[in-house]
């Protein structure tokens, strides 16, 4: 792994490691990732990809190691880095009774804006779901709902932004949405990492891809384009770019 | 402009919970039913004689809004447990306690309402006409929620995080609410035989007193139990 700089890097993991009662989740992990930077992190279910990233979204505190995201301490400064970093988590986390306009109003909101049904209405034609704007999210199929949890991070444009599992339940556009997204995110400078089994689904241009198991880091290369993890890796995942 | 955008936070919250509310009637309909079948068994408990039945209102009537009222809490944070929306709404940018401010606004407007449906029920099951000191009831009727409320918010916080949140809720609850039962049902039996003794001032105040306590207290502990 590369060393760590905490004053530099957009994401700095020094020896990070997260308990769940007895259960170690992740054990002493570090890892550096530069601005600007698309990192993949790949793995098999519970190989603590997405552990590490509530970290860095500041959704979990950890249990031991340091871990500071644009500088910032995750723990002691994680009221100002949630005003700099989105994650889209693993579960949709909408609201089934409120309407796919009142779920993006809703999310709007508690990011201090007071968007117009116009442009709500924009962010969800981006996602593909302005024909069900006053529809209930109850009565979205899992891909749409999918669609509009994305849509939550239109709302804003965050220094690095956290993606877990995107592709999941997306069809073809919506996988081609998430990749959108990526592009657009890199190309305005900012942080991207990406938890994902199947990063072939997206075509996902990742400067890195860093393969997880059993809480550890068991690979790190560079340029996603070439495959990355051509050599056997104990517990590494078989489905790599 | 920082402060505003934190209320604004909170009102965005208090939005939510009410829309979620108002579309479905799911929570209203069952907590209303509860309330009366409370009001109405507690009245056969008690038998027919109309002055036993108005002796015990104040009391009934306190304990039927606390116990409909554990329902409501707990199914305000079930929304957020819901495709685990808790964790994306920690994920907001501003202050913890706006949170708070939302949360507790949505469930005192919710058993605000649930009252207005049961007050009238407990008069005519209990035998209670409309007292002389009805502003007075009703001041009462409100500090008493209020401090039933912001308790039962913070401790539903606490509680959605466990499998036995509806077990658990109660058993946090109930035992912190003693202080406020007592000067509730007190000052409002007091007050509905147009308060005799000159007594129900003293736990008017002792009321507001918990209130301000309890207010306070929930503020500043909301953060650290709803981080976990």
């Amino acid at each position: 792994m590369r060393p760590a700089n905490e004053s530099s890097s957009a994401v700095a993991l020094i020896g990070v490691a997260q308990r769940f009662g007895h259960r170690w989740a992740i054990r002493g992990v570090s890892l550096d990732v530069s601005a600007g930077e698309v990192v993949a992190i790949v793995g098999h279910n519970g190989s603590g990809k997405s552990t590490l990233l509530r970290i860095v979204a500041t959704a979990l505190r950890p249990t031991r190691g340091s871990a500071h995201v644009l500088g910032l301490d995750v723990t002691r400064d994680a009221a100002r880095l949630r005003e700099r970093v989105a994650l889209l988590t693993h579960d949709v986390a909408l609201y089934g009774d409120l309407t796919a306009e009142e779920n993006l109003r809703f999310a709007a909101r508690m990011l201090g804006q007071r968007p117009s049904r116009v442009q709500l209405e924009a962010v969800l034609d981006q996602v593909g779901l302005r024909a069900v704007a006053d529809e209930r999210a109850r009565t979205f199929s899992s891909g749409m709902q999918r669609r509009l949890s994305i849509a939550r991070i239109f709302l804003r444009t965050p220094d690095v932004l956290l993606l877990d599992e995107p592709f999941n339940s997306l069809d073809a556009d919506g996988v081609a949405l998430v990749s959108d997204l990526v592009r657009q995110t890199r190309a305005r400078g900012a942080t991207v990492l990406l938890v994902a089994h199947d990063l072939q689904r997206g075509a996902i241009a990742a400067d890195r891809v860093v393969a997880m198991a059993e809480g550890r880091f068991v690979e790190d290369a560079a340029g996603a384009t070439a495959p990355v993890l051509g050599e056997p890796v104990p517990e590494s995942p078989d489905v790599l770019v | 402009m920082a402060f505003a955008t934190e209320l604004g936070r909170a009102g965005a919250i208090l939005w939510k919970d009410l829309t979620a509310e108002r579309r479905t009637k799911a929570n209203f309909n069952s907590v209303v039913a509860m309330a009366g079948l409370i009001l109405l068994f507690f009245g056969f408990a008690l038998g027919p004689d109309a002055k036993g039945l108005r002796s015990a209102a104040a009391g009934v009537l306190w304990l039927t809004v606390l116990f409909s009222g554990v329902l409501a809490f707990n199914r305000s944070y079930q929304l957020e447990l819901d495709g685990n929306a808790l964790e994306q709404l920690l994920l907001y940018p501003g202050e913890r306690w706006t949170l708070f401010a939302g949360k507790l606004a949505a469930n005192l407007l919710f058993v605000f309402l649930v009252e207005v449906v049961t007050i009238p029920l407990a008069g005519i099951f209990y035998h209670v006409a409309v007292p002389a000191l009805w502003g007075q009831v009703l001041g009462v009727l409100f500090l008493g929620t209020v401090g039933f409320v912001t308790l039962g918010t913070v401790y539903a916080a606490m509680a959605s995080r466990s499998r036995a949140r509806e077990v658990l809720l109660p058993l946090l609850l109930f035992p912190m609410l003693v202080p406020v039962l007592i000067a509730a049902t007190e000052a409002t039996g007091a007050l509905l035989i147009d308060d005799p003794m000159g007594n129900a001032g003293s736990w008017i105040r002792l009321l507001a007193t918990f209130d301000v306590i309890f207010v306070v207290a929930s503020f500043w502990v909301f953060p650290a139990v709803i981080e976990g």
